[in-house]
């Protein structure tokens, strides 16, 4: 099964590991995440005001170049999947818009796409039963938490990941790896995001309230599928050149674990890129 | 704080502007406060979503112009998915940000901004960053 594959700027670049690590991954269950032959920047945030329908035509220009090669296309950062999966939606219900949006980029898209996650997929299209039978290295009783932040979510009615009352998808992932997910409070709060861009004291209280809360609840490790999510809890805690936050816990990103669990060759996990190293924890554990 | 009220005030042409921008119908607030309650940067802003959204209604411009609110939205939706009416705070204070960036103010010089985050800061938080406050 070969399933098109769209990874956005940020897994192109500073978040490599979360790339490669989902491509392996995906090797070893037996399926193919087929890189889109072109794409462009999805824009990184979704036009929340209806009258920008400029801002939607850099992710519509992806979905057309999806479309082209399939019916499905999946993403891992959950900007990207709420960028892309809205603007479809948009491009599909509301006809002004659609073409507006098609005459300027001069295609004639109809958003027949489905846009879906890497969680998705796993879910899904391999099912957690059949990832849990191919472990090969059982995370077996490491605490961790499972993170979702805000735009693999919200707003609920567009994205509909899971349900909008105590969404499970991220924990029954967890779970089939052989991992002991926490539940924690700030679980679906906001890490700061973009205000790491000349707010840095925000996005540390915002991101240090995440930490303490996961922590709190007996976390060793937390889990994210977002790149920016990943950069802010990093940067906010007691880190090398200092810092406010008062944990070191390694941030890891979902397909990392997804990975060390299959038995992947740890040289395409990116673990070394992760500022708190998460080995030190597995060989504690016999792991 | 001194509020004056007038015809003016309640249907001036910016109020006007920023309903047509964001699509929400300012009357449809009534005030419960559930959107500032779940709002995980209210507590740096001047005014809170809802005492935005009253600020609105009252049409009290000049001191909503000056707030630095809707610079500090991260656009989470909090708001929104709380709001039993289903007003999207977001969508406003993305539509004053908007105001402001048509009309050329940026919030950020992209020369001020240090070079450590542009060389390390996740390619999405810099484009994001950009398109929030760069005009």
């Amino acid at each position: 099964m070969k399933i098109p594959y769209y990874p956005g700027c940020t897994l192109n670049t500073v978040a490599k590991g979360f790339d490669t690590s989902a491509r392996e991954s995906a090797v070893l269950l037996g399926f193919e995440l087929k890189e889109l032959n072109q794409w462009n920047c999805c824009g990184a945030a979704f036009p929340l005001t209806p009258d920008n329908v400029m801002g939607l035509t850099a992710p519509t220009k992806v979905l057309v170049n999806a479309r082209k090669e399939g019916d499905t296309v999946t993403t891992l950062c959950s900007v990207c999947y709420n960028v892309l999966k809205r603007t479809n939606k948009v491009v599909k219900d509301d006809k002004e818009k659609r073409s507006v949006v098609n005459t300027f980029i001069e295609e004639e898209y109809d958003g027949s796409l489905n846009v879906i996650h890497y969680l998705e997929v796993l879910r899904d299209k391999i099912g957690f039963d059949k990832i849990k039978a191919a472990i090969k290295r059982p995370l077996k009783g490491i605490k961790a938490g499972a993170y979702y932040g805000c735009m693999l979510l919200r707003p609920f009615e567009d994205m509909g990941i899971d349900k909008a009352d105590g969404p499970t998808i991220f924990e029954d992932l967890l779970k089939a790896l052989g991992c002991e997910p926490v539940e924690f409070p700030n679980k679906i709060e906001c890490c700061g995001a973009h205000l790491a861009m000349g707010n840095e004291d925000v996005v540390t209280k915002l991101s240090g309230s995440v930490l303490s809360s996961a922590k709190n609840r007996g976390a060793e490790i937390i889990v994210t599928s977002c790149p920016l999510c990943q950069y802010n809890l990093e940067k906010s805690q007691k880190g090398l050149e200092g810092g406010a936050g008062g944990t070191q816990m390694p941030i890891l990103y979902f397909t990392q674990l997804l990975g060390l669990a299959l038995g992947q060759d740890e040289g395409t996990l990116g673990l070394e890129k992760n500022l708190f190293d998460v080995k030190q924890l597995l060989k504690e554990r016999g792991i | 704080m001194l509020i004056k009220l007038g015809k003016e005030n309640l249907h001036s042409e910016f109020v006007e502007l920023i309903e047509r921008i964001s699509g929400e119908e300012l009357a449809n607030c009534y005030q419960c406060g559930n959107c500032t309650g779940g709002c995980p940067v209210s507590y740096a802003m001047d005014f809170g979503p809802r005492e935005i959204i009253r600020l609105l209604q009252l049409g009290q411009e000049d001191t909503i112009k000056s707030a630095n609110s809707p610079w500090l939205c991260v656009g989470c939706l909090q708001c929104y998915c709380r709001c039993p009416k289903g007003v999207s705070a977001a969508k406003i204070l993305e539509a004053l940000r908007q105001l402001s960036l048509r009309k050329g103010e940026s919030h950020e010089e992209i020369k001020e901004i240090p070079f450590p985050f542009l060389k390390n800061a996740p390619q999405q938080a810099i484009v994001c960053g950009f398109r929030k406050f760069v005009s």
